[in-house]
């Protein structure tokens, strides 16, 4: 496995860093004990700021343990391991290294379990181990832009940490590059007040494969099946990742295989720069503030894209900025007017061809294989922009056979091909569901809620920035533009699915019609028979007659 | 027994036979058997049934219909073949044996008995089917010459002679001769007056034979009064209750035949029937007015639809004004009612007194 991120320690924590004098005061409020001696403002302000220490990421995790997924019991089994199952595939991809994947879930005890995820890929140097599994990282991605699993770059090292704190044990890592290097075993736990790793073994093994990555870890969890249980995770994870093959064990003993749908890697995704009117006010002073340019005009146009030298100048000429101003001298209120004349120039579109959808093909394989229906469809939208974001909308749908009729439509989500399991009510893809009129695609639906039927539908958003409503990744935010795009690929799928039906409805139809026109005919004949007094032969003859007449007329 | 029946049947399996040998869609039609399709003509005397025609064409909707009507002509042939008979219900039991194609209600095959007799212009009696119903009793000065089951010989049969009984009319009268002095015929709705007047020899009285219709006239019924008013020149008198249903049902179904058969009105149609009462006039004439019912719901609705629907009631004014009255007084009146004038009143009283001027019945 490898982490993408790179490190940024506490940066966005908070209140941790160095008292600034004069700020204090301000800050304690609330904290201090009620009678406050005005006279030294200085005394009180060191004594104040003896009390302030830098808190460490890893205890800010502890008590915010839900913001990254952590929240029960249930949930944190799954997000461990969607983390490591992220990285992996996101370092095969990257390795041009077809994934296989194999996930293992064993039961310790009532409320304790292991998690083994192992893969192919590249494997991990020996010296980045300890980092990438015992130190928690930040990831920056303001200045990247790139489809890609994780987006925060809160990594395996959370989960690995989560472990530690519910069990006391350590995170193991087996990895190796290259088969002819030794594979490295590690346990590693993360000294939570330093936010550095804690190396407990280290050694050679012998391990059967040429090159890859294992990690385990023991967690406080509970296990269930149904809805947002692992196997539906792990279900849904193949259908977005045709190309992965991928084994499950489960802590029941149960052992599911998944072959690969597809043989082909997705195509790489391209890294673009921000579109400027997808950046906010906050992330271009940072932009400004890193810069390397010295030139606010070069700034523009290299740090970003579809700014030319001439759109450049049009903005900076709205803004009231000179062309040669330094970007990191740039001061809040002229950052303000240089982001509202951003906003006032017309833009090309950002660039699309940085996306990599699933493709209708490898969607359609991904769904035939692991959902078993009579009717099957797919739709890739072209990519559109939101905000200066470029994303790319994919709907896959599967209908009739096996599937439960009486439901609701088992509704799948995807943010760059992981799979949203939780929050599907707050989701943009399920507003964009209930808001399409299923009624006239044949399929039953009441007011404001999923359609109803053996209906499986299963919608992806690839962007290089998907818009979360919170830090969990759970639901992606109702950006208009979101939501039609949604739309137009559900409205498509529908209309053949109608078609589908109708078709269905149309045979059964004619079936029945035929049935009953064959149990009523042959009174026809006997009752000619007894009148004019024909033979078996004559009688026969009009019979077959009848039924052609009859089932040629199609009335 | 009937080879023109036969040769009728026979002939449209034929041609059933050409048409399926010929790869078309078989058809049979149907003349359209509803009031919309009956037409009234005030000189003819009887609703005939107009140029309306239902096509059925074999196809999926028809195929049972179609079916079920081939096989009840088969059984009609067979019955006629055979000098049998089979009554509605026996013909819609013959038809469990029929698997599929079964009649699941006697209703079903009735409505497809009908069909045929329509297609065939003909009256089921000619096609082996018999209705069970009654035909109704006769009382008075009448004799019916029959003929012995046994011996084939004319038998007379006196109406007289029956006591406190009555002559009940056969089924199939086609065959029946009559001997009678008779000035005129009462139909009369209610077996209870019709006894009234039995028991008081109301016939000898006035000179009358006495026909107890028991509601709405049946065919037999309707025949034997058409075939005696006609053969002896008898006038026909109506006397019935004094409301929509006797007047619109009764009385017009005796007169110009049913809207559902009208086909057959031809022969069971009574056209020389005159209404002798009870009339919403008589209400008055007769001081009955503590004596009537309010209308219902259904009897308003009745007469209603008869004013707007009704061909024969459209035709007549004194109709329409009688029905209107009737209305406007929003009352109906029981041929009982005179009772409140004392149990005989209507023999000494009402119908000599109506009687003197039949000029003045509803036509």
């Amino acid at each position: 496995m490898k982490k993408k991120t790179t490190i940024a320690k506490a940066r966005q924590t908070g209140p941790a860093k160095t008292p600034e004098a004069g700020k204090p005061a301000a800050k304690a409020n609330g904290k201090t004990p009620a009678p406050v001696k005005p006279p030294e403002a200085a005394t009180e302000a060191d004594r104040m700021a003896a009390k302030q220490r830098e808190i460490s990421v890893s205890e800010f995790f502890l008590k915010n343990r839900h913001l990254l997924g952590f929240d029960n019991p249930k949930k944190a089994l799954l997000t461990t391991i969607k983390e490591a199952v992220d990285n992996s595939l996101d370092a095969c991809e990257e390795a041009k290294i077809l994934p296989e994947i194999l996930i293992e879930v064993k039961q310790l005890q009532e409320d304790r379990f292991s998690v083994v995820v192992e893969d192919n890929g590249p494997g991990v140097v020996r010296d980045q181990i300890p980092k990438i599994f015992g130190k928690l990282l930040y990831g920056s991605k303001f200045h990247a832009m790139k489809q890609s699993r994780g987006q925060q770059g809160i990594g395996i090292s959370a989960a690995g940490m989560y472990g530690q704190l519910t069990t006391g044990t350590s995170t193991r890592i087996t990895s190796r590059i290259s088969p002819k290097k030794p594979a490295h075993y590690f346990e590693i736990q993360i000294d939570t007040n330093r936010n550095v790793p804690t190396i407990l073994k280290d050694e050679e093994v012998e391990w059967a494969r040429a090159h890859g990555t294992r990690v385990e870890i023991e967690l406080e969890a509970k296990y269930q099946k149904g809805r947002h249980s692992v196997e539906d995770y792990v279900r849904q994870t193949v259908i977005a990742n045709p190309h992965v093959t991928l084994t499950y064990l489960g802590p029941d003993g149960a052992k599911e295989e998944y072959p690969a749908a597809a043989r082909q890697l997705p195509v790489a995704p391209r890294e673009i720069k921000p579109h400027p009117h997808g950046v906010e006010l906050g992330i271009l002073m940072k932009m400004l503030k890193s810069s390397t340019s010295h030139k606010i005009k070069a700034f523009l146009s290299r740090d970003f894209s579809r700014v030319s030298g001439r759109v450049a100048a049009e903005i900076l000429r709205t803004a009231g900025i000179a062309e040669t101003a330094r970007p990191k001298a740039i001061a809040h209120a002229e950052a303000d007017k240089l982001y509202r004349a951003i906003n006032a120039t017309k833009l090309m579109k950002p660039p699309t061809d940085c996306l990599s959808p699933i493709g209708e093909d490898a969607l359609l394989r991904g769904i035939k294989q692991n959902v078993e229906a009579d009717f099957y469809t797919a739709v890739t939208r072209p990519p559109a922009v939101y905000r200066g974001n470029p994303f790319q909308i994919e709907v896959a749908l599967a209908y009739g056979g096996k599937l439960p009729a009486e439901e609701l439509a088992d509704l799948m989500r995807f943010a760059n091909r992981v799979p949203l399991l939780y929050q599907q009510s707050a989701c943009a893809i399920t507003r964009s569901v209930i808001q399409a009129n299923w009624k006239n695609y044949a399929v039953d639906q009441s007011r404001g809620a999923l359609p109803s039927g053996p209906l499986m539908i299963a919608v992806h958003m690839a962007s290089v920035w998907v818009p979360f409503t919170s830090e969990s990744k759970e639901a992606i935010a109702s950006y208009p533009e979101i939501v039609y795009e949604v739309k137009l690929a559900l409205q498509e799928c529908g209309r053949r699915l109608d078609a589908f039906i109708r078709r269905g409805r149309r045979e059964a139809e004619a079936r029945r019609k035929k049935d009953y026109i064959r149990s009523y005919l042959p009174h026809i004949g006997m009752g000619l028979r007894e009148i004019l007094h024909f033979n078996d032969k004559e009688e026969k003859k009009i019979l077959d007659l009848l039924t052609n007449v009859l089932e040629k007329s199609r009335k | 027994m009937d080879k023109n029946t036969e040769k009728m049947i026979r002939q449209t399996a034929e041609r059933l036979r050409g048409e399926i040998l010929k790869k078309k869609v078989p058809s049979m039609d149907f003349p359209l058997r509803s009031l919309d399709n009956v037409l009234y003509d005030k000189k003819r005397g009887y609703f005939e049934i107009g140029e309306k025609v239902k096509e059925r064409t074999l196809s999926v909707n028809t195929v049972k219909t179609f079916a079920q009507t081939v096989r009840l002509m088969a059984l009609s042939h067979e019955i006629v073949r055979k000098d049998d008979m089979a009554t509605k219900r026996e013909a819609y039991y013959v038809s469990k044996n029929w698997g599929e194609a079964r009649f699941l209600e006697q209703p079903e095959s009735d409505a497809i008995m009908d069909d045929i007799e329509a297609h065939f212009r003909v009256n089921r009696e000619r096609l082996g089917f018999i209705p069970e119903e009654k035909g109704g009793e006769v009382a008075g000065k009448l004799v019916v010459i029959d003929k012995d089951p046994d011996s084939g010989k004319p038998l007379r049969i006196d109406c007289t002679k029956f006591g406190s009984g009555a002559y009940s009319i056969p089924i199939a009268c086609e065959e029946l001769e009559f001997e009678t002095k008779a000035s005129f015929i009462l139909a009369i709705e209610t077996a209870g007056m019709f006894q009234r007047l039995v028991k008081h020899n109301y016939y000898t009285t006035a000179n009358c034979v006495l026909v107890s219709m028991g509601g709405v006239p049946t065919r037999a019924c309707r025949r034997f009064i058409r075939r005696l008013a006609d053969s002896k020149k008898v006038p026909v008198y109506a006397f019935v209750d004094g409301d929509p249903y006797g007047m619109t049902n009764i009385y017009r179904t005796l007169k110009v035949g049913s809207g559902n058969n009208a086909h057959l009105n031809r022969f069971f149609c009574v056209p020389q029937a005159s209404y002798l009462g009870v009339t919403p006039q008589d209400i008055i004439d007769y001081k009955l007015q503590d004596a009537t019912h309010p209308l219902q719901e259904v009897d308003v609705k009745r007469a209603r639809d008869a004013l707007k629907n009704d061909p024969f009631i459209k035709t007549h004014k004194p109709w329409r004004e009688a029905i209107e009255q009737m209305l406007q007084m929003g009352v109906r009146v029981e041929q009982q009612a005179f009772a409140k004038h004392g149990l005989n009143h209507v023999i000494e009283k009402y119908l000599p007194a109506k009687l003197k001027h039949p000029e003045k019945f509803l036509p």
